[in-house]
């Protein structure tokens, strides 16, 4: 039987979400194109993770070295070629994140597979494989046909599947040596490095009133601090305003910042790109304010105001102010 | 040290309305402006501050039409020394394996020692063209590189992981690196700026004079055989307030009020 092969995706000794999303679209597209799904774990004293694979896919394949102790893209474009011409896979899967944003490039190039990267969705008839993309900032879908192949290389983008994958299978666990270590570049894992101490812990805010590039400049900030202040809320941001440094890198949401739960996130000049999205979508009450009708934070939001922020920021802080 | 970068133009659309052609394979661009590549931007910088710090000489390419000359001239205002760039006729629906290669072909000439790119296009963000061309080149490599430190023939980086944290790796030059948004702050360019670098020669070449053939690159030389675009189904979508805004803003200072518990 054909397989599909899954990078699962570790760190520190943890199993990470997109590991069991792509095990859930794995099995998806497996039933119904009698596919077996395989999990693929690299790394170094991994037995606790094999185990809560196994109910998950119907093999898992475990290769074990010092070499993988930590991710590195050396090591780990050289096991996942062994791997790869080993099995045959039709499709191997990996997550888009940093770990596979750094390896299925130059994967694809190694081996000369097509690759497809930041896919949503997933699609084989007759062998052909049909991908869905979300391209300019998530604006446009874009459904891809691909010429045929025996093997495609696929990135998942974090959060497009559910994690809660079905534990009903059974896989078997088999252990596949590794190989010489022979085409290193000389890459070298020296650690990692913990975020700074922060100011506040947005994580931590009932209400969040969150800025993003559409504030236009640092001199519009008070007008969100302001407000913020008239409601008891506390101020976070999109990525643009902390590599600006408008705000501290502490206040950031989304996938390289902060997952936030807040009971209301205020989105002001927000596009809604999935980087931010993914870190808080999960708000009970999201309100938006764009001047974009079309801005794609208007799909997750329970409430838009299609205006200019500038505008609608001193009539909001007076409703609160007067009472 | 010298560097090569790779920079790209695209259509700004955070604030436009996006129509997609009769085809339905193709945004209309007509209407939109143009500029360099948000990543891109903060790729050029690092180059050029790290050539202010060592010295050597930073080569911006890119593969596009010839108002695509605009970027090569932003990179050169901030600070480039030279300017490539490779035509974009025969490269059109190439996927981002096919435009590698055209840069692939126009770089491996260039003594380098290091070689930047985006981490991603903002259009397609494929993110996938500057590790591409690592692999071609045979070169270490780091991706989503939001610090650098220049060592005796070694480079070390910050990689950006998930939730604020951030690795440290480091490897032997020359090396390829993606760069993430954040890594400085990118100066701005002047339209006198550019017009003191208007005497900079571009370097022009093609796909012929590069030496690929139809069946490389294009639609030919692409693993997709097909693209369809479409405006993403709105699904239950937000509930726009209406009104005047005095009204509008009664009405979210209700909602916020009865869900934030607000007094
Ligand atoms: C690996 C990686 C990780 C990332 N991690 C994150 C992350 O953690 N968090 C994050 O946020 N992003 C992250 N990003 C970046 C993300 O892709 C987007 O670029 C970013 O979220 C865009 O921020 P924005 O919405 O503020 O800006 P833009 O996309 O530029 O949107 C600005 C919006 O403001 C609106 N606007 C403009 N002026 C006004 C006005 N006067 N009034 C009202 N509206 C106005 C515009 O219509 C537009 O919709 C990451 C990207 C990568 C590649
Ligand atoms: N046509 C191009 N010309 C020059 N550089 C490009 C081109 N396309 C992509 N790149 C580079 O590759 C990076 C990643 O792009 P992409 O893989 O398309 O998301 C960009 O940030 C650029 O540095």
């Amino acid at each position: 039987m054909d397989e599909i092969l899954v990078l699962a995706e570790h760190r520190q000794g943890e199993l990470r979400d997109i590991t069991f999303e792509m095990l859930f679209a794995a099995n998806t597209l497996g039933k119904e194109n009698d596919l077996a799904t395989a999990a693929l774990l690299l790394g170094h004293e991994t037995s606790g993770l094999s185990g809560k694979l196994k109910g998950a896919c119907d093999r898992v394949l475990v290769m074990e070295d010092p070499e993988l102790a930590h991710y590195n893209a050396d090591q780990y474009l050289m096991a996942l070629e062994t791997a790869i011409k080993d099995r045959k896979p039709l499709l191997t899967l990996i997550g888009h994140t940093a770990i596979g944003m750094d390896l299925a490039p130059a994967m694809a190039a190694r081996l000369s597979l097509p690759l497809v990267t930041d896919c949503v969705d997933l699609s084989l008839e007759e062998g052909r494989l049909g991908v869905l993309r979300q391209i300019y900032g998530g604006k446009i879908n874009a459904q891809l046909a691909m010429k045929p192949s025996d093997h495609y290389l696929i990135s998942l983008r974090t959060g497009a599947f559910d994690a809660e994958v079905e534990q009903g299978k059974s896989g078997d666990v088999e252990t596949i040596p590794a190989p010489a270590w022979t085409n290193l570049r000389g890459r070298q894992f020296l650690g990692y490095v913990e975020a700074e101490l922060e100011d506040v812990d947005i994580a931590a805010a009932d209400i969040l009133v969150s800025i993003g590039r559409g504030i236009g400049k640092p001199e519009n900030i008070p007008l969100a601090q302001e407000f913020a202040d008239a409601i008891g809320a506390t101020l976070s941001c999109s990525r643009p305003v902390a590599d600006e440094e408008w705000l501290p890198k502490s206040r950031q949401v989304g996938t390289s910042g902060k997952t936030v739960r807040p009971k209301v996130y205020i989105a002001l000049g927000i596009s809604g790109a999935y980087q931010h999205q993914a870190g808080m979508k999960n708000a009970d009450t999201i309100i938006a304010v764009n001047k974009d009708p079309m801005a794609p934070i208007f799909a997750i939001a329970h409430y838009g105001i299609v205006d200019d922020l500038a505008q609608v920021l001193p009539v909001l802080t007076e409703h609160f102010a007067k009472k | 040290m010298n560097i090569v970068v790779c920079v790209k133009q695209v259509p700004e659309v955070t604030d436009a309305e996006l129509e997609i052609n009769k085809e339905g394979a193709e945004i209309l661009k007509e209407d939109l402006e143009f500029d360099i590549n948000e990543w891109d931007n903060y790729a050029v910088e690092e180059a050029v501050r790290i050539k202010e710090a060592h010295h050597g000489k930073v080569t911006v390419v890119t593969l596009g039409d010839e108002d695509c000359a605009d970027v090569l001239r932003t990179a050169l205002a901030m600070g480039a020394d030279e300017a490539i760039r490779i035509d974009e006729q025969g490269f059109e629906f190439s996927d981002a394996a096919g435009i590698a290669q055209g840069l692939y072909r126009a770089v491996r000439d260039v003594p380098f020692d290091l070689l930047l790119t985006g981490a991603q296009g903002s259009d397609d963000g494929w993110a996938q063209v500057g590790l591409t061309l690592a692999e071609l080149l045979g070169i270490p490599y780091a991706s989503l590189v939001v610090g650098v430190e220049i060592g005796e023939g070694t480079i070390t980086v910050h990689r950006e992981l998930e939730s604020n944290t951030q690795e440290k790796v480091d490897m032997p030059l020359p090396a390829a690196l993606t760069i993430q948004t954040g890594i400085n702050n990118p100066r701005y360019v002047s339209i006198m700026g550019i017009q003191k670098v208007r005497r900079i020669e571009i370097k022009e070449t093609d796909s012929e004079e590069l030496g690929l053939s139809e069946a490389e690159i294009g639609s030919q030389g692409s693993r997709v055989d097909s693209q369809k675009l479409s405006l993403p189904p709105v699904g239950e979508g937000a509930d726009i307030l209406t009104g005047s805004l005095d009204e509008i803003c009664e009405k979210t200072a209700q909602i916020i009020r009865d869900k934030g518990g607000v007094m």
